[in-house]
């Protein structure tokens, strides 16, 4: 077998594939994020915990009614997102016509609440959630051992990513989207019923993080601070990509997560900072960040 | 559109005037009374948390309340000054003040760094560029030889005050808390009411005509911001020494958001608001210890209340009903 730089390549395929992982975590909560703040303008800091509660209705299902996996990807997002529908019309629709960091600690306290609470129901040790039969096992690759469910946890993150951006960039609703972002008086003057829209984008944005939540829950135990730390940085993640652009959040995401697995080859002590590094570097070199426009 | 100022954020602070207000000076004079009769009647500890946090919500609300940004990430300051302190008093056997010092230093060199950096974004970004650099010092806390892990530096000696008052006692050392924490509460009264403290809120209201106006405003910003870094590092390394004790809570993200908390239930952008907001905050936390995640939960309640119903802080609610800026 070959090596590179004295390292082996099943421990530079692992560490790539692991962040790889992490990436598509990164990418679908930016993503969630960047959807949420063109429409708007507020950073959802409970998206984190959102993400959380994805998982944990994921194994609810499954431990009281015995609903599996496959279901509980179709149904978690529905749930979550309903919830986040109901905080967005009766708590961040007020908020509109204040200051944006208003909406940061409203969400941050929702944070707080929901975070407390599963706290108090399930403690702090995590609950185990097996991996579906279907995904279980692995393939050898030749030059590495791929677990199927990692490699699916990719392949849906990558599918979701891409049929958001497509929905978004592609299609008459997205355009409706990104025609209120630039300017939601006009378009609710051309007869959109814009407040509509902008709740049924927060719940759109909170569905994508329960989504994730779901596909985190084999792999990470389901815990409550699960999202707690996640989510900061994911915010350092789109101080990087900057907010602009849809396809920018994805790309950043996946990106960064592959940068962090490589450092955790090349210099483990590391990998737990390197993302707020290039934060820094990006702000000294373009402050908008990569895909950002200046304001 | 909204222009900054119709926002009606950081409203109450809008009428503060230049000079110092009589009703100002008395209750200060006030305050003063009530904190040196207070350990007759309270436990000292739980007063000189009181002060400690007082200080550290006042520092923050230097600049969220008067300089209009709002940093997520103060547990930083707060707690590598803590670390710090708290290393400089065991490891090297340092006087209290010295240890102090050198954490408030760390606090503004640290504050340096980062403040650099944050203010090249504005709004929300600097919210989270503040909170991810916080989360930065969190990981290198976990991870740096000195700091003891897990552990934290625990058993730190509150040593002897210039070399000659004992502080092993909680009623001698409370009082030097007290020394320190209303000391700094009146040179941050003062910073806000001088010709600086002037420039900030001009370009708190109004960032683009402060510009057009000629002040450098990215110096103010980086000036004030390296003031409250120092101000937390100060109640951080006080709190090391109080408690004996520097550990992961000081620098993890949920102390920074309870300080944000003390200063917008206290009141944004008021004098005496955020030593309100601590008091209340430090009590719940106190009487409510016993009852787990419940106190996260109620902290959260507690949020999303005052941002929906009463952005103004209780500060701010009492000035309005007294008709007099507080």
């Amino acid at each position: 077998m070959f090596e590179l730089l004295g390292i082996p390549p099943q421990a530079l395929f692992g560490q790539l594939l692991l962040g790889l992982i992490n990436g598509s975590f990164y990418a679908l909560l930016s993503l969630g994020l960047a959807v949420i703040f063109g429409l708007l303008n507020i950073i959802n800091f409970s998206h984190g915990a959102q993400y959380m509660m994805g998982a944990f209705v994921a194994w609810m299902l499954l431990t009281y009614t015995g609903i599996n996996y496959w279901w509980a990807l179709l149904i978690v997002p529905i749930v979550v997102g309903a919830s986040g529908v109901v905080i967005e019309r009766l708590m961040i629709s007020r908020l509109y016509h204040l200051d944006h960091l208003y909406g940061l600690l409203l969400t941050f306290g929702l944070a707080l609440i929901i975070q407390g609470l599963f706290r108090n129901q399930y403690g702090v040790s995590g609950l185990p959630y097996s991996i579906p039969a279907e995904l279980s096992g692995g393939t050898n690759l030749g030059f590495m051992f791929l677990p199927n469910y990692r490699g699916w946890v990719v392949f849906a993150s990558v599918v979701v990513c891409f049929a958001t951006w497509f929905a978004i960039e592609k299609t008459r609703l997205g355009a409706y989207l990104r025609a209120a972002t630039e300017n939601p008086t006009l378009v609710g003057a051309f007869g959109i019923n814009v407040p509509r829209m902008i709740t049924l984008t927060y719940g759109f944005g909170v569905a994508l993080a329960a989504l994730a939540g779901v596909l985190a829950a084999p792999i990470y135990s389901v815990n409550p601070n699960m999202g707690a730390d996640l989510i900061i940085v994911v915010f350092a993640v789109v101080v990087i990509g900057g907010m602009g652009s849809i396809l920018g959040a994805i790309l950043t995401g996946f990106g960064l997560g592959i940068v962090e697995g490589l450092t955790r080859v090349i210099y483990p002590e590391g990998s737990s900072v390197v993302i707020f590094v290039i934060m820094a570097i990006v702000l000294l070199v373009k402050p908008a960040g990569l895909f950002g426009r200046t304001q | 559109m909204t222009t900054p100022s119709e926002t009606g954020y950081r409203s109450a602070a809008a009428a503060l005037p230049i000079g110092t207000p009589r009703h100002h000076v008395v209750i200060f004079a006030v305050l003063l009374g009530l904190l040196l009769i207070a350990p007759s009647v309270l436990y000292p500890v739980f007063l000189m948390k009181v002060l400690c946090f007082a200080l550290f919500a006042s520092a923050l609300n230097l600049l969220l309340g008067f300089g209009g940004l709002l940093s997520f990430g103060h547990a930083a300051f707060f707690g590598s000054a803590s670390y710090v302190a708290a290393y400089a008093a065991k490891a090297w056997g340092l006087n209290p003040e010295f240890a102090i010092l050198l954490g408030v230093l760390a606090a503004t060199v640290l504050g340096l760094g980062i403040g650099v950096l944050a203010i090249r974004r504005q709004g929300i970004y600097f919210a989270m560029v503040t909170l991810a650099f916080a989360q930065m010092v969190y990981f290198i806390a976990v991870q740096a030889p000195f700091t003891g892990g897990e552990d934290g530096i625990q058993a730190v000696p509150r040593g002897k005050l210039f070399g000659l008052i004992d502080l092993t006692s909680d009623y001698t050392l409370y009082f030097v808390v007290l020394a320190i924490v209303f000391g700094a509460l009146l040179l941050i009264y003062r910073i806000i009411h001088s010709p600086f403290g002037q420039v900030l809120k001009a370009i708190r209201d109004n960032e683009p005509r402060s510009i057009s106006l000629g002040y450098k405003v990215n110096r103010y910003k980086l000036a004030v911001f390296v003031m409250s870094a120092a101000l937390a590092g100060l109640a951080g390394a006080t709190k090391a020494i109080v408690f004996q004790l520097a550990s992961l809570t000081d620098v993890y993200w949920s102390m920074s958001g309870e300080v944000v908390l003390m200063t917008l239930l206290g009141g944004m952008g008021t004098v005496f608001g955020p030593i309100i907001g601590a008091a209340v905050i430090v009590t719940m936390q106190n009487y409510f210890a016993g009852f787990g995640a419940w106190v996260t939960v109620l902290q959260g309640v507690i949020f999303v209340a005052s941002v929906l119903l009463f952005r103004e802080g209780i500060a701010g609610v009492l000035a309005k009903w007294l008709k007099k800026p507080l």
